[in-house]
């Protein structure tokens, strides 16, 4: 499934999607980047609640193939633009990390 | 042998929200050549923790990363106050970041950790009070 599939299934809001057919092949959760960049798999979706800039280079250097904010969770000031230059897809879930996983989970 | 081709990055320990900015150019760079996807992913992983290290303890450093024939060499350099105890540092879990910085998700004791386990070959010298050098390498063959 591509970012932009899931986008539409999931009825996500767009940060940011200047890759919009990236494949996912996976999942991880997490909010720790060590964690992330430790464990996450390259093409992962990658849930979390992180809201800054940070998120954007862990997401370049760990690969995933886009960046779910949960719970409602809005980008700091700044990222979308950012993440849109960087080439990091960004998308938005009102739902919390696990509810977005398992709706995920049938899709994937 | 042909010369290593090298790239240095001075790294702000200043600004935090923009820290990886060395990482993510070496990517860019490494991709250029050509190398393996999962060689540049451990480097530039590898070279990102020590380089948020950096800024968190040590107010910035130098990074300087090196293509040679058999593997990629990342030298990260700073003046900072230095690692007491090398061991303890080295324990996934364990670390000494404020909670400033665990609020944006670092500081979970996992950036040397992670550097070991990215890289095949890492060795840190420190003394207190006078800094840290770190050297890492990633085969390429």
């Amino acid at each position: 499934m591509t970012v932009s599939e899931l986008k539409d299934k999931l009825a996500l809001k767009v940060a940011a999607l200047p890759y919009p057919e990236r494949e996912i092949s996976g999942v991880y959760i997490g909010d720790l980047l060590s964690w992330v960049m430790g464990r996450a798999n390259c093409g992962d979706a990658w849930i979390t609640i992180m809201s800054n800039k940070n998120i954007a280079a862990v997401a370049t250097l760990a690969d995933t193939a886009c960046v779910i904010l949960a719970e409602g969770v809005e980008p700091d000031e700044g990222v979308g633009a950012l993440a849109e230059e960087k080439g990091i897809n960004i998308l938005l879930s009102d739902a919390g990390a696990y509810d977005t996983a398992v709706a995920m989970s049938k899709l994937l | 042998m042909s010369e290593a081709l090298s790239f240095r990055f001075s790294v702000d320990g200043e600004n935090f929200t923009s820290a990886g900015q060395a990482s993510v150019q070496v990517k860019k760079n490494l991709r250029q050549l050509g190398l393996d996807p999962e060689i540049i992913r451990r480097v530039s992983i590898a070279m990102y923790e020590g380089e948020i290290n950096m800024v968190i303890h040590a107010g910035g450093g130098v990074a300087e990363v090196k293509v040679a024939e058999e593997f990629v060499e990342i030298i990260l350099e700073d003046h900072g106050p230095g690692i007491a105890d090398i061991e303890q540092a080295m324990q996934a879990g364990f670390s000494t970041a404020p909670d400033k910085i665990r609020s944006l998700g670092f500081g979970a004791g996992m950036g040397l950790p992670n550097m070991k386990r990215y890289t095949d070959y890492m060795d840190i010298e420190s003394k207190v009070g006078e800094g840290t050098r770190i050297t890492m390498r990633v085969n390429i063959t």
